[in-house]
This record gives structure tokens, sequence and C-alpha cells, in this order.
């Protein structure tokens, strides 16, 4: 028997190093979608019933409306975004080599409006950047999260891991706390979600708009009596990047619904 | 922008009894919220829509400050003719929006 369980010993060991230790294991990865009731499930299966996918709807027009002093739509450079864009969202926050650093869907929109098309900046939060970015990422809806896999990324994605686990606030928590420890257990009734980032930007009831993953992390920030980053912010990138990088192989949702 | 999604079977048996779902794009604003400097932000709301089934009123409904944004309706009625509906959206502001979808009834 004896042999047997070296085997065992040594099979464990052979996967630990890949994982560390709190964190949710790749074959328990849960969307938060898996933790709504079947009302809000409804409500993003069915896109007539989807609110998000009237944001959806906007950015299709966005794509094709020529902007700025170059008065260039995104269309005619990228084309039909069903092809061009397809598996896009699901790699971001991707590493800009100009910027030497991550950039969000959200920023390389901005980007590409100060690039290309000089056009002014869309705020953050704004209706026309989450329509434009709901749209191109509801072309990657069913495929795999493939973001942090690019090497030049690892510092980022260890940043983000570090921000994720280190305690903050008034309240004294830390992301880990509830997203890795705690998830499935209640927070005054709500359900503890893994922080699993599969559906963004998504339309949250409670917001009764579409919000990018940023906002969803300030409010967690504010939740925690902590001092939330600005939008934009390399702690908050670093952040979206380590989740996005945690939901790896998880398929894309967007828009989702969430209560 | 003025977007609305609607969902109406494109063919259905004379009798059937189906359902229409209209989604449309609208802040609702109550009216009852402030700012951080403490202004009132003015209400603007949906205040009635409607459905014609080929002309004739066949749901009219009335919304009010207490209904979420982008409000979700759903209705039933009975397939008799093949023909067109029309939904109509009026609020706040002069707020007005249109939108249509065709049926065939066999």
């Amino acid at each position: 028997m004896s042999h047997w369980r070296a085997i065992v010993v040594a099979a464990l060991l052979a996967t630990a190093p890949a994982l560390r230790a709190g964190e949710v294991p790749l074959e328990a990865r849960r969307s938060g979608y898996s933790f709504m009731g079947p009302e809000t499930r409804a409500m993003q299966d069915d896109d007539t019933a989807n609110p998000g996918m009237l944001f959806v709807l906007d950015g299709e027009s966005l794509w094709t409306k020529k902007v700025g002093v170059a008065d260039k739509a995104c269309a005619d450079c990228h084309g039909d975004a069903r092809s061009s864009m397809k598996g896009v969202a699901a790699r971001y926050p991707a590493f800009d080599k100009t910027q030497g650093r991550p950039v969000t869907l959200d920023q390389r929109i901005n980007l590409c409006r100060a690039d290309h098309q000089q056009a002014t900046p869309l705020p953050y939060e704004s209706r026309d950047l989450l329509a434009l970015s709901a749209f191109v990422a509801h072309q990657s809806r069913g495929l795999a999260i493939t973001a942090g896999d690019d090497p030049q990324l690892k510092p980022f994605v260890a940043q983000g891991r570090d921000l994720f686990r280190q305690r903050e606030g008034q309240l004294n928590l830390a992301c880990t706390n509830c997203h890795d420890d705690n998830f499935d257990k209640r927070l005054a009734g709500a359900p503890i979600t893994q922080a699993q980032p599969t559906g963004y930007p998504l339309y949250r009831l409670e917001w009764q708009t579409l919000g990018s993953l940023e906002r969803r992390l300030r409010s967690c920030m504010t939740g925690v009596r902590a001092q939330a980053y600005d939008y934009g912010s390399p702690e908050l990138v670093a952040l979206e990047l380590y989740l996005m990088s945690r939901a790896r192989g998880l398929p894309m949702e967007t828009p989702a619904v969430r209560p | 922008m003025a977007a609305a999604l609607i969902n109406v079977p494109a063919r259905a048996k004379r009798g059937d009894v189906i359902e229409i779902r209209t989604l449309t794009s609208h802040i609702m604003e109550t009216g009852f919220r402030h700012t951080a400097a403490g202004d009132l932000v003015p209400r603007d709301i949906i205040t009635s829509f409607t459905c014609r089934y080929n002309g004739i009123e066949i749901f009219h409904a009335d919304l009010y400050p207490a209904i979420a944004a982008n409000p979700y309706l759903s209705f039933f009625t009975v397939a008799k003719e093949s023909g067109k509906f029309e939904f109509e959206w009026i609020g706040d502001n002069g707020y007005s929006s249109t939108a249509s979808a065709s049926i065939t009834v066999e």
C-alpha cells in the first residue's frame, strides 16, 4: 500500500505549486451566474429581456458612426466587429507596448479615439463608452477568457494578486477574505460569489444600468470603508487583470445581468 | 438613444394566445433624488405605453416613478389576423419612441 500512498503524495506535490493557499481550484471556478436566482438567470439568457442588450444595440450604431477630426468610424479600420472583435475582450486587459503597461478595453477604446479618430476621450462609465465596450465584448460571448497569457503581463498580474490579498479599509478586509475563503456563504442575505468577472460590462439591477468592472471594484472598496482607487488607475487595472487571469477558461457572458 | 427590444412570435395559429414582450431604453429618473450638492434631479420618466394591433389598441399601461429603468413589459393577446403591432412610449420632456413588429397568422 505504501507505494500507492507515495503516488498520491507525489501527485499532490505536482499539482500544488500551481495553486496558492486560499485560491479557488481551477475546476471549482464558477461564474457569478451560478449564484443567481432563476429569475435573474432567465433575464440574462433572453436577449429580448436582458437590458444589457440595449447598450449592445447602441454600441453597434456607434461602431459605424464617424467621429473626431479624422472623421473615421471604428468600422473604417476594424471592419465587421463580428469577426474582427471576436475573442478580443476575452484577452483584455492587454499589454500596450507604447504605454509599457496593461490597458483595459475601455482605455483601448479611448486610445483608439485619441490616436486614430483624433476625438476626445469618452468619460469612464459614460453611456457611449459602456455601449462600445459592451458591443465589443459581446462579440466574445461564449468564448473562454484568455487574459493574462502574455508573458509581459506577469509583473502586473502579480501586482493584482497582491492587491487582491491585501487587507484594506476600516473593516480591514482583503478581496480574498470573501471571494476565495467564503464564497457560497451569504453577506447580508446576498450570496458571496467567487468574483469571476465573466460578463463585464454588465447590467446590475441595483445600479439600474450597465457598469464596468472598475465600478464594481470601487463599490466593493467603498463597502469595506476603503478609499477607492480612481477609474483607470494602475492599481484598478492590475486588479482587473488578475481577476480576468483568475477566471481563465470561463466563458464570457457579456452583457451579463447581476442582482 | 432610444432603442427597444421587441419579442413577438413571427407566426401563430389563428386563435392562439401569444405573449408580447417589450424592453425599452429609458433612465426613469424618479424626481425624488438629489445630487451631492443638494439639488433635486428633475423627474424624467415614461408615463404611458400603448400597443396597437392593426391600428386597434390592445394594451395600455401608465408608468410611474417607482418603475425601474429600462422598463420591461410583457402581456398577452389573441392572434386574430396577420398584420402589425405598433408600440409607443410617451414620457416627460416630450419623450416619444415607437417600434413595430409583424406577425403572420395562419
